[in-house]
């Protein structure tokens, strides 16, 4: 009982400690930033073409103008400050990438146990997986809307297939080698209790993939986040974060910062479902592993 | 005229892997055995001797390709689908996902028990192995002798009347190991079932077996059986006694015999 009470302490003060560092990375970043800008811009023109980025308050915009943005009204006139607006954005392209995330999952489970099951659907299917992901997503994307247009899908459906198309791939991957992950002796057991092949699965290869299976969430979904996004822009679909970076990139000129701020919002969505996929796994696994 | 049906009857019998490749290897020839019901019996040998191959024989985790295996008067593969054996490997192989009396809890689930009965049975088990508060734990919680008796918990529990046991104490210090024999013997004699017991140790063969079967080097053939008389009731006094050390020594002679370095 007290170990755990330390446990839970050092837990609590590692977490503490961490999202200091955090903080501290960020100021670090902002400080960083501005003094460039202070020191590229007391270097004239001829010395500022050197600079890998240019100094100015359009190209660099500063970090207080960037922050400021999030409360500023989206547009003239709006009384909708630019922070809810994003929000609004990234709740469209979470559901996008959530839905996408499923679709993504279900389908690279199945085809890790149809890979598991046969060997020659492994060999068959294994190229055809590899060389999915060389397809470049934004060539896909447009054919894919299509689709859905076409369909009753529609196209957050189809969004969510271009997300799915990116975390279907490391839940495959990693999913088949957790299903081949328990040792020999363990099948045995299975095969002396006359288990067959079904009742393997469930009572032992999908919980010992789980550990394998979790990493691969964690990188499906934010790769679900950039699928669905670039899913978006592509298609031109409204009201997701994809569109307003796509907007605010057209009028980069009159307000870097807004697209700064988009970026930084397409970032703390990415963020938000790794966590949630990191709280997920530290719920399903908890007390099962010796804590290192 | 009723003649005792052995629980294990092995005639003739032997294993071949990759039997057309150039990676033939004899692992077992011309294997004759029976073990009586409740006998306890182990299968000693030098590395690579096939007794854990045999062990599978009579699991049917390995087909032979000779001879006839049969486990209480029916081929090994019907056996098995009844669940007639439980079995117990060098390493303890719980589940780490599963609290240790779920992991007891594992062959009755895959059984069909219901939960009610599954939770009374563990509990029992859990006695029984002298782990009564250790049910809720999981699995890296526990000692390597604590793991292998929640393995052993585990393969008793659907009281199978025999047990298989593949080197269980092996990975086992001395000290824990020689405490697992006491405790094997006196949970054997409580539930009554008969064992196959591989090891490669002298000491633990003799301790605890009613024969010693002693098999040569590749390809694995029964050299001698051993008959150890100690007794029904093997405590630690034993391990001193003259009639022990004389049964070990007569098993030592027949593994040098064999060309074994042990």
């Amino acid at each position: 009982m007290v170990a755990a009470a330390q446990g839970r302490e050092t837990a609590a003060r590692r977490r503490v400690q961490t999202a200091l560092a955090v903080a501290a990375a960020l100021a670090l970043f902002s400080v960083l930033w501005e003094v460039y800008k202070v020191v590229g811009g007391t270097i004239d023109d001829r010395w500022s073409d050197v600079l890998p980025v240019r100094p100015d308050d359009l190209t660099m915009p500063h970090v207080w103008e960037i922050a400021g943005s999030f409360i500023d009204p989206v547009q003239r006139g709006s009384s909708e400050i630019l922070a809810v607006s994003l929000l609004k954005a990234a709740g469209f392209t979470l559901i996008e990438a959530g839905l996408g995330f499923l679709i993504g999952t279900i389908v690279g489970l199945g085809l890790a146990v149809v890979m598991l099951r046969s060997s020659w659907l492994d060999r068959a299917l294994v190229p055809w997986i590899n060389i999915s992901q060389t397809v470049p997503l934004i060539a896909l994307a447009p054919i894919v809307v299509t689709w859905g247009r076409t369909t009753f899908l529609g196209d957050t459906v189809s969004v969510a297939l271009i997300a799915a198309y990116l975390t279907f791939f490391p839940v495959a991957v990693n999913g088949l080698a957790g299903l081949k992950s328990p040792a020999p002796e363990a099948l045995e057991l299975m095969r002396s209790y006359a288990a067959g092949w079904s009742k393997t699965l469930f009572a032992l290869r999908l919980p010992a993939a789980r550990p394998y299976l979790f990493p691969a969430f964690k990188l499906a979904a934010t790769l679900s986040v950039v699928g669905a996004i670039v899913g978006e822009i592509s298609a031109g679909i409204r009201g997701g974060l994809g569109r307003v970076i796509l907007d605010y990139a057209g009028r980069y000129t009159t307000g870097p910062e807004k697209l700064y701020a988009a970026v930084i919002a397409a970032a703390l969505l990415g963020l938000f479902v790794f966590g949630m996929a990191n709280l997920a796994e530290a719920r399903v696994l908890r007390g099962e592993k010796q804590e290192s | 005229m009723l003649t005792p049906v052995p629980a294990i009857s092995i005639q003739g019998v032997g294993k071949t892997f990759n039997p057309d490749s150039d990676g033939r290897i004899v692992a077992l020839d011309g294997i004759d055995l029976d073990v009586d019901a409740q006998e306890f019996v182990s299968l000693i040998g030098p590395s690579g001797c096939g007794k854990s191959t045999l062990l599978r024989l009579i699991a049917d985790l390995v087909t032979p390709t000779a001879g006839i295996v049969e486990v209480f008067g029916k081929p090994a593969h019907q056996a098995r689908l009844d669940r007639d054996y439980g079995m117990v490997f060098q390493s303890a192989g719980l589940f780490s996902w599963r609290k240790v009396a779920r992991n007891i809890e594992l062959p009755l689930e895959l059984m069909g028990w219901s939960k009610a009965d599954r939770e009374a049975r563990s509990a029992e088990m859990l006695e029984l192995v002298q782990l009564p508060e250790f049910g809720n734990h999981y699995p890296w919680q526990l000692s390597g002798g604590m793991q292998q008796r929640v393995a052993i918990a585990r393969a008793l529990s659907f009281k199978p009347r025999l047990l298989l046991m593949d080197e269980p104490f092996g990975a086992l210090d001395e000290m824990t190991r020689e405490h697992m024999q006491n405790e094997l013997l006196e949970l054997v004699a409580e539930v009554g079932t008969t064992v196959v017991f591989v090891t490669h140790s002298v000491s633990e063969a003799t301790f605890l077996s009613d024969r010693v079967v002693v098999l040569s080097p590749r390809p694995g053939r029964i050299q001698e059986i051993i008959d150890v008389p100690l007794g029904d009731h093997r405590t630690e006094e034993t391990r001193e006694d003259e009639a022990y050390f004389k049964c070990a020594t007569e098993v030592r002679e027949a593994l040098r015999r064999v060309g074994a370095s042990s």
